[in-house]
């Protein structure tokens, strides 16, 4: 007679022939134990490696950028008791004689063409205009001798941030001479150089001298740029959606609309770009008349409307998902008491539609001001030094400028370039940040 | 009722906002000139058109970096404000482009710039190399002839080149096929090189097609790196590579003087006196034109020549030069201004 096997609870008899079958179950269990938490660290890994990737980017990025919020200004005696300058000339006099009459003051003998070019060479070739400006907004400097500070040329600053490289080699192995070095450090210690804050960054357009760059004409361009494609894209996908989702029968021309949607949302946008070459640009000849044409090139206004259409898919699928996902009880309790459709659409689903249709506009936004490539096409990728003043002014947007200063030869283009994708990245940041606070805020959950 | 309204409203209000933003954007009469072209160019057209901006009443023109072909093609489609004023190229207009610059009722008035050297340059303290343009034809062609017959290009260091070169690996870095600096070194350096050997000169003389093929060809085997068209990049690689040598414009050595050294070529280093005289190998010239219907119609187009042919921009020690821009010998530009400042048709 056989004993009766123990009984161990929910498993099975632990016979000779089931000591295989249970070794095999917790090998099985090890095994899942093993994948799960293998799992685990691939996924730990995948965080991190993004995580330091994240790092590395902002770190040379911002490391690169604060060098380019400061610069460095030389206190120069500016005579302006000077004939043939007036009140009223002031705003077209050349003051580059002035500026260097100033520098031969402050710095006095030197004697020799070559030294006086390099003299001339420590103070930024816009001080002049930097003076014509400050001389605009205070008249009272005309006729008077006083102390102005102009900014230094970009070798001069660098040479003051300990950015120009390896200083004690060979004089013709560097960008800035020992005579200039000499006038630079003099002046410093006469306390007539001094660090400020680098407000013509953020106050002028481009410019081809690194020092006289700025930035507010490409952030400008760029909100009037999505400017347009705001008003243009919500309304248009908004009611798009909505007729789709609420309105539309739903047969084959409609699933053939939302087919061409989906796939829009797909194309690459330097498609988008050709379009408004050949359509708003030089417009559709059609025999006996012309469609489109209508837009002037390098304006916000074209820009806008191409990221506006390339957006559009964007909008509409966000649009549809969160109208969609409405519960189809408060469109049913609201025409059970009467109200028409339009008032059941407008008065009840929308608005609850309306947190995650906001969020997918912002995205889409977002998408749209770190576009390049579709303009290029209609022009606006181009050097602009005036700052836009209308829709349909040449205008520039921020990763252009970005992408230009990238490849301008002068070295310190490069703090620019950096400074200027902080200033993307903040607006990025700001819009995503908005996004989500208005999904929390107004987000319901059924 | 009335959320319905609000919203009603909102959406009317943007829809009516649309509306005059499109049709605003219907009648405007351009008050600055445009300009399009040559990426090479281009630095030395925005610095003249920032100038002009600044010292004139007239708007700063627009100038786009379209390449030297772009520009023309948009050039060339008409008169009227929709196309551009001014075209940089950094070669010479194409017969076919001013055909069609005629045909559409175009009048291009050529204005020759100045000159700029391609310079091949490697990290100071790196690799140094004193080449001819054989070598350099030698070193990056795609096929080259060896004992008669064209073979794929066997030379992986530069001493297999030439034994009196340092005996490192081939690694250029250099702008890809739509690069304009890529078209001229083909023309300059590859093509000069391969006239220099017997095999390809004779071939020449037969069959000019099959030799600009053979002669134009850059390699594909990895050796020759497409390193974009930003030169700062390819600057900034060089840097992180001892041995590497970049392919890029006179402006750019210039500018990074401290860093980067030129290799010579036929012994002459790419300095600005030696290119400006002619003696550096690797040079072209820049252009740009003018179109002469927009003169008076586009306010600013002639006093903008004026600004760039002035001794202050492009001479000797204006301010192009500081840019990089090598100036015309002193006669030339004489001549030159004369005939762009009258806005003498081209005639090809």
């Amino acid at each position: 007679m056989t004993e009766p096997a123990p009984q161990v609870t929910g498993s099975h008899v632990a016979t000779t022939p089931d000591k295989k079958v249970d070794e095999a179950r917790r090998a099985r269990t090890a095994r899942r134990y093993a994948a799960e938490r293998r799992f685990e660290y691939m996924g730990l890994a995948a965080v991190m490696s993004a995580g330091a990737f994240l790092v590395i980017l902002l770190w040379t990025i911002v490391g690169n950028a604060i060098p380019a919020l400061t610069y460095n200004y030389v206190s120069l005696p500016i005579n302006l008791e000077v004939d043939d300058l007036t009140q009223t000339n002031a705003i077209e006099y050349d003051f580059r004689k002035i500026v260097r009459a100033g520098l031969t003051e402050a710095v006095p003998n030197v004697s020799g063409r070559r030294e006086t070019r390099k003299l001339r060479r420590i103070i930024s070739s816009g001080a002049a205009i930097e003076l014509r400006s400050e001389v605009a907004s205070d008249p009272s400097l005309i006729g008077k001798k006083s102390d102005i500070w102009l900014p230094l040329s970009d070798t001069a600053d660098l040479y003051l941030k300990n950015l120009m490289g390896d200083i004690t080699r060979p004089e013709s192995q560097r960008k800035i001479s020992d005579s200039e070095i000499g006038w630079i450090d003099d002046l410093k210690g006469q306390g007539k150089i001094e660090t400020r804050f680098n407000s013509i960054f953020f106050t002028h357009g481009a410019s081809r001298e690194p020092e006289m760059a700025g930035i507010w004409g490409a952030v400008v361009g760029s909100f009037l740029t999505l400017l347009v494609t705001l008003v243009l894209s919500v309304p248009i996908g908004v009611a798009a959606a909505i007729y789709l989702e609420e309105f539309a029968p739903k047969n084959r021309i409609t699933d053939i609309i939302e087919i061409n949607i989906n796939n829009l949302a797909a194309v690459p946008s330097i498609v988008f770009g050709l379009l408004g070459l050949s359509f708003f640009l030089a417009g559709v000849n059609l025999g006996w008349f012309t469609i489109g044409g209508f837009f002037p090139r390098s304006a916000a206004i074209t820009g806008g409307t191409v990221l506006a259409l390339m957006t559009l898919p964007t909008v509409i699928i966000a649009s549809r998902a969160s109208i969609k996902s409405v519960p189809p009880s408060i469109r049913e309790a609201a025409l059970g008491i009467g109200a028409s459709k339009v008032q059941a659409t407008f008065h009840h689903v929308l608005p609850l539609a309306m947190p995650g249709i906001l969020t997918g506009t912002i995205i889409g936004m977002a998408g749209a001001l770190g576009e390049t490539a579709p303009l290029l096409l209609i022009g606006m990728v181009a050097f602009i030094v005036d700052i836009p003043g209308g829709l349909t002014e040449p205008a520039t947007v921020l990763p252009v400028q970005i992408y230009m200063w990238a490849d301008f030869p002068e070295t310190a283009f490069r703090q620019k370039t950096a400074a200027a994708i902080m200033i993307l990245l903040a607006f990025l940041i700001c819009m995503n940040a908005f996004a989500v606070w208005l999904r929390n805020k107004f987000e319901r959950r059924w | 009722m009335t959320g319905m309204l609000k919203t009603h409203k909102a959406l009317a209000l943007a829809g009516a906002f649309a509306l005059t933003t499109l049709v605003s954007g219907v009648a405007h009469a351009r008050d600055q000139i445009q300009i399009v072209g040559s990426s090479t160019v281009f630095p030395f057209s925005t610095a003249v058109a920032e100038q002009f901006g600044q010292n004139t009443k007239f708007g700063t023109p627009v100038v786009e970096s379209t390449g030297s072909g772009g520009g023309m093609k948009l050039f060339c489609a008409g008169i009227g404000e929709k196309t551009p004023d001014i075209a940089n190229a950094s070669r010479r207009i194409k017969e076919g482009e001013f055909k069609a610059c005629r045909e559409n009722g175009v009048t291009p008035v050529e204005v020759k710039v100045g000159f700029d050297g391609i310079v091949l340059g490697s990290v100071k303290g790196g690799i140094e190399l004193a080449l001819t343009p054989e070598q350099i034809f030698l070193a990056l062609a795609k096929e080259i002839p060896v004992d008669g017959k064209l073979v794929a290009n066997p030379n992986m260091k530069w001493s297999d080149v030439d034994p009196s070169l340092p005996d490192t690996k081939i690694e250029v870095l250099g702008p890809p096929p739509t690069s304009g600096t890529r078209d001229a070194f083909a023309e300059l350096a590859l093509e000069g090189g391969a006239k220099k050997i017997e095999m390809l000169a004779a071939m020449r003389k037969q069959d000019k097609k099959a030799f600009a093929k053979v002669a134009h060809a850059v390699r594909e085997d990895g050796v020759y790196i497409e390193a974009g068209e930003n030169d700062n990049l390819i600057v900034q690689k060089l840097e992180a590579n001892k041995n590497a040598v970049g392919i890029f414009g006179f402006s750019f050595l210039d500018q990074n003087s401290d860093k980067i050294a030129g290799a010579t070529i036929n012994g002459n280093e790419p300095t600005f006196e030696k290119i400006a005289a002619g003696d550096y190998p690797i040079s072209r010239s820049l252009y740009f034109y003018v179109k002469k219907e927009h003169v008076g119609v586009i306010p600013g187009v002639e006093e903008f020549v004026a600004e760039f042919t002035n001794e202050n921009t492009w001479g000797d020690d204006g301010y192009l030069a500081d840019k990089g821009l090598i100036p015309l010998p002193e006669a030339d530009r004489k001549s030159v201004a004369e005939s762009a400042q009258s806005l003498t048709p081209l005639s090809m």
